[in-house]
This record gives structure tokens, C-alpha cells and sequence, in this order.
């Protein structure tokens, strides 16, 4: 059920709660309390906006368990406007194809079922292109 | 002065779905091989490459096990995990037992069983090598990172879908003669560009079959080999460890493997040789977009070219590049722990000569590389051959 664990993310899966580095100003996410930029402490929580671009993606077809449901999917890995990137499902794909380099936002979605019934639910971020104005 | 530490034995069952066997059964018979091989040297420990048991076969504690069951008397043993490259960091420790001087001979055995379980079970056990909390909550798989990098490969080299066809092909081509081989079939770049895709662009045969394999070596020093050894002996000249950032969206560059290239060009300066005289490349292909990226980031291949050179079939045994000389990952399984000593196995036996179809004419240095997972670990060894006892 792994219950603790869900309910320790839930900053960074519901808001994309990372960290700044008070020394060299480096972004960070996920948190690691130790900034890769600089090596200095980098405790300072720091909430991401939530908008980037695609740098890669890929449809999982052979889904690992749990997410067998909501198979195939897309994976992408989105690269912040702060400048980190993320590993994250896509989500809300209309007509137009996923694309490197194409805009996205981040979504709040249900990300994993465990078990067919009484299993939990696992909320976290997911990511929609952005919508047009 | 160092001592030379070489490969006195070898012993591998071959990879593939082993449902008769259990995953004890399966280690000592490779255990039992390499011992033969080695005429009969007693191990004084014996280290084990294994990353799935306590899941796939829900048993910990192989140390007490295999030593048990391999009837080794009791001898110091424990396990070493660094996912796909857990053999290849066994074989490390072996090789730091013998220079320590601590130990005079040493077994080391990777295993790995990959059939007690469901299929979707097993894949979830594999994932287990990814950032759990960031990429494997994700649904992600390493199948899938495969698939996100070669998605960017072909986008910055700006390469067709089918240009990584040639790393199964060649893999293939070379599995034929390979009696410890899961697939021992020719393809051809056809049946590559109409295989189905399982994370696109990556396709069915952009992956290595996961399966049952156990592969054993038995390392001493050159001055304790049996008078009458076979020649030439296999001596280990390098070994190096490099470690990338577990996940793979936490690195720069993604597809710079630098860990590979770390690893490489550290077990090649201690052993005093440039890594473009290796005769013999054994590296890991696990998903031919790591076979690209690992050649490109060793500087055998430039950017964007490695796709071409495996087409080309420029890493025939015949070629400038001899690689995947037995069949890779993709040809002969990739049994995952066990890995990283199928590769030292095949290296000795270019070594040694006996490689018959598939022999690299004049095999004097060979090189192995064995990754976990996207090379977020990196293992290297060196090898070469010594041809009278002098």
C-alpha cells in the first residue's frame, strides 16, 4: 500500500513543490536538500509553474503493474521553464501530435490504481499541451 | 608490483526460459562449470551479481545460499546489486580481492531467474533499477526510458526510425553460432523495420529479451595456476566503476552516457591501453539505443554515426569494431544480474581462441561494459592474453 510514502510526495505530486538553492539560485526538482549545481545546502522550497516543453516521449504499451488500466500511454519527459526536467505522463492529447519541443502544462490527474477494488488511488501531476487563448 | 590476476575458469548455461530449473539450480551448475574449467581450484569466496531473486524469487541471503548448495564449504560470500550491471560489479570485487592480497582464489557467479513470475510482475521487478518516486510512479519502464532516448537520438541526428536496425542484426548474425544463445536466428533488416513498435519509435527488436542465465568465473593469481592450464591464459588488466544520476531526466545531457565513457576510460588507463585498440567489444545492448549511445560516448563512433556503422556491419567479428561478438543482449538474453560474466566469459574466450565462427582474428585486448539501467551505472573491465608463464 506503501501509504507513508504517497503521503510524503504529496508536494511534489500535487504541486510540484521543489527547491532553490540559496547560494547559486539553481532550481531544483525533485527536492534533494543538496543543490547539483553547486553542492551547497538547498533547503528554500521553491514551487514550479508548472510550464514547459516536451525534450522526449514515448507510448508505453507493455505497462508495468498498476497502470494497466489507462494503457497505452504517453511518457515524456518535460523540461521545466525553470530549467529542470521531469518525468511525466501526458494527458488531455487532442487531434494534434505529440511533439518535441511542443508547450506543456502541468495537470493534477489520477496516476495509479493499485488493486481492482479496495487498492489506493495515487494522485500526482500529469501534463496537457497548453491550451490556445 | 600488482600480481596478475587472471581468468582461470569459465562456466555458463545457455540464457533462456529455464522453467525446469530453479535459481539455485541454475548457479551451481554455472559455478560447478567455471570450477571444472579452472581444473578444479578452490574459491576462497565467492561473490554474486544477482538483482531480482529477493523479488522474483522471493529468497535473500544468496551468499549462504549458492555456497551451500554449490558444496563450498562455508566460504565468505555475499551479493553485489547494481541492477543490470550487478555481475560486472561482482567481477570487480573479485578482481580487488585478489590485488588486496586477502584472498588467493575467487568465484564469482552471475544469475539471474526471470521466469518464476507473471510476465507483468517480472517487468515491474526491472523497473525497480529507475527513481522509484520519479520515474516508476510515472508508469515508466526501462523499457520506456529506451524509448524517450531514442525518440531524442533520432530527433537531434535527425536519423529515419528504422536507423538502429543494424545493432539487431548484427546481434543476430552472430547468435547463430552460439550454442548459449536464447535466439539463434538471422534477421534481417526487414523483419527489424516490421516488428511491432512496444514504445515507439523503439520497436521489438530494439530490445533485448529478458531471461534465465547463470555465468561463473573463477579468478586467482597467474602463480597459482595449475601447471598444466591451457594457454593462452586471460589476464585482467582494468576495472572501473563511474555512476550517473539515477533518473534519467536529472542529467544535462541524456544522451551523453557519460558514466560509460568514465567507466571505459578508466579501466583502459590502468590497464595502459587507448580504448581504440580494443580488439574486442563487448558492450551492452541491451536496448540498441544504448549500444549507439555507448559507442559515441567511448569515442568509437562519432555523434550520430554509430547507427550507420552498425549498418554498414562495421561491428562484425570480422570488422574494424568486432562487438557483441556471441550475440549481445539481444541475441544470446540479457539475463540482467548475470550479464556482466556472460560478457567476461565471451571476452575470455576471444581470448583463448575459441570462438570459432564468430573469432576475432587475432583477439589480443577485449573490452567489457555492462550498464544498469540507462548507464546511471557504468562497469568496464580489461582483459588481455598471456601467451607462455614467464
Amino acid at each position: 500500500m506503501e501509504i507513508p510514502r504517497h503521503w510524503r510526495l504529496k508536494q511534489q505530486r500535487y504541486a510540484l513543490m521543489g527547491e532553490v538553492c540559496p547560494h547559486c539560485e539553481a532550481k531544483i526538482f525533485p527536492p534533494r536538500d543538496v543543490c547539483p549545481e553547486c553542492g551547497g545546502e538547498a533547503k528554500t522550497q521553491f514551487a514550479f509553474s508548472g510550464k514547459g516543453k516536451i525534450y522526449s516521449y514515448t507510448v508505453m504499451r507493455d505497462a508495468p503493474a498498476g497502470f494497466e488500466h489507462n494503457s497505452p500511454y504517453t511518457v515524456a519527459v518535460v523540461a521545466l521553464e525553470e530549467g529542470p526536467m521531469v518525468t511525466a505522463q501526458l494527458t488531455d492529447l487532442g487531434e494534434e501530435p505529440v511533439a518535441i519541443g511542443m508547450p506543456v502544462e502541468m495537470v493534477t490527474r489520477k496516476i495509479r490504481e493499485d488493486g481492482e477494488r479496495k487498492g489506493m488511488i495515487v494522485y500526482g501531476y500529469k501534463f496537457r499541451p497548453v491550451m490556445a487563448a | 608490483m600488482n600480481p596478475d590476476v587472471v581468468i582461470a575458469g569459465i562456466g555458463q548455461i545457455p540464457v533462456g526460459e529455464h522453467y525446469e530449473l530453479s535459481l539455485r539450480q541454475m548457479g551451481v551448475r554455472a559455478l560447478r562449470a567455471a570450477i571444472k574449467d579452472s581444473g578444479g581450484l578452490k574459491p576462497q569466496a565467492l561473490y554474486i551479481g544477482n538483482m531480482l531473486s529477493s523479488v522474483v524469487s522471493h529468497q535473500a541471503n544468496l551468499g549462504a545460499l549458492f555456497t551451500d548448495y554449490a558444496n563450498l564449504g562455508g566460504i565468505e560470500s555475499f551479493t553485489t546489486e547494481a541492477s543490470g550491471a550487478s555481475g560486472a560489479a561482482a567481477l570487480r570485487l573479485g578482481y580487488l580481492a585478489i590485488l588486496s592480497g586477502y584472498v588467493d582464489t575467487v568465484a564469482v557467479l552471475g544469475v539471474e531467474k526471470w521466469t518464476d513470475m507473471a510476465h507483468s510482475e517480472s517487468e515491474t521487478a526491472a523497473a525497480l533499477g529507475l527513481d522509484y518516486d520519479y520515474e516508476g510512479v510515472q508508469g515508466l519502464s526501462e523499457t520506456g526510458q529506451a524509448g524517450l532516448l531514442m525518440q531524442r537520438y533520432l530527433y537531434e541526428h535527425n536519423l529515419p526510425a528504422d536507423a538502429l536496425g543494424g545493432f539487431a542484426v548484427q546481434a543476430h548474425a552472430n547468435g547463430v553460432n552460439n550454442i548459449n544463445a536464447y535466439f539463434r536466428k538471422a534477421i534481417s533488416l526487414e523483419t527489424y523495420r516490421k516488428s511491432g513498435m512496444t514504445n515507439p519509435p523503439l520497436n521489438l527488436f530494439d530490445a533485448a529479451p529478458y531471461a534465465d542465465g547463470a555465468a561463473a568465473v573463477i579468478l586467482t593469481r597467474r602463480d597459482l595456476l595449475p601447471k598444466d592450464h591451457p594457454q593462452p591464459v586471460v589476464r585482467m588488466l582494468g576495472s572501473a566503476i563511474a555512476t550517473d544520476t539515477l533518473a534519467l531526466h536529472d542529467r544535462k545531457d541524456p544522451l551523453a552516457f557519460i558514466a560509460a565513457k568514465e567507466a571505459v576510460q578508466s579501466a583502459c588507463a590502468q590497464a595502459g591501453i587507448m580504448p581504440i585498440y580494443t580488439d574486442v567489444l563487448e558492450l551492452d545492448d541491451s536496448y540498441s539505443i544504448y549500444a549507439a549511445l555507448t559507442l559515441e560516448a567511448c569515442g568509437y563512433a562519432d555523434p550520430g554515426e554509430a547507427p550507420a556503422m552498425a549498418r554498414d556491419g562495421g561491428l562484425a567479428p570480422t570488422a574494424i569494431r568486432p562487438a557483441m561478438t556471441m550475440g549481445g543482449c539481444k541475441a544470446r538474453g540479457n539475463a540482467i544480474g548475470a550479464k556482466g560474466i556472460y560478457q567476461a566469459i565471451e571476452a575470455a574466450m576471444q581470448l583463448r581462441g575459441v570462438c570459432g565462427l564468430n573469432q576475432v582474428p587475432d583477439a589480443r585486448l577485449a573490452v567489457t561494459l555492462a550498464l544498469g539501467g540507462p548507464a546511471s551505472t557504468a562497469v568496464a573491465h580489461v582483459y588481455d592474453k598471456i601467451e607462455s608463464r614467464e
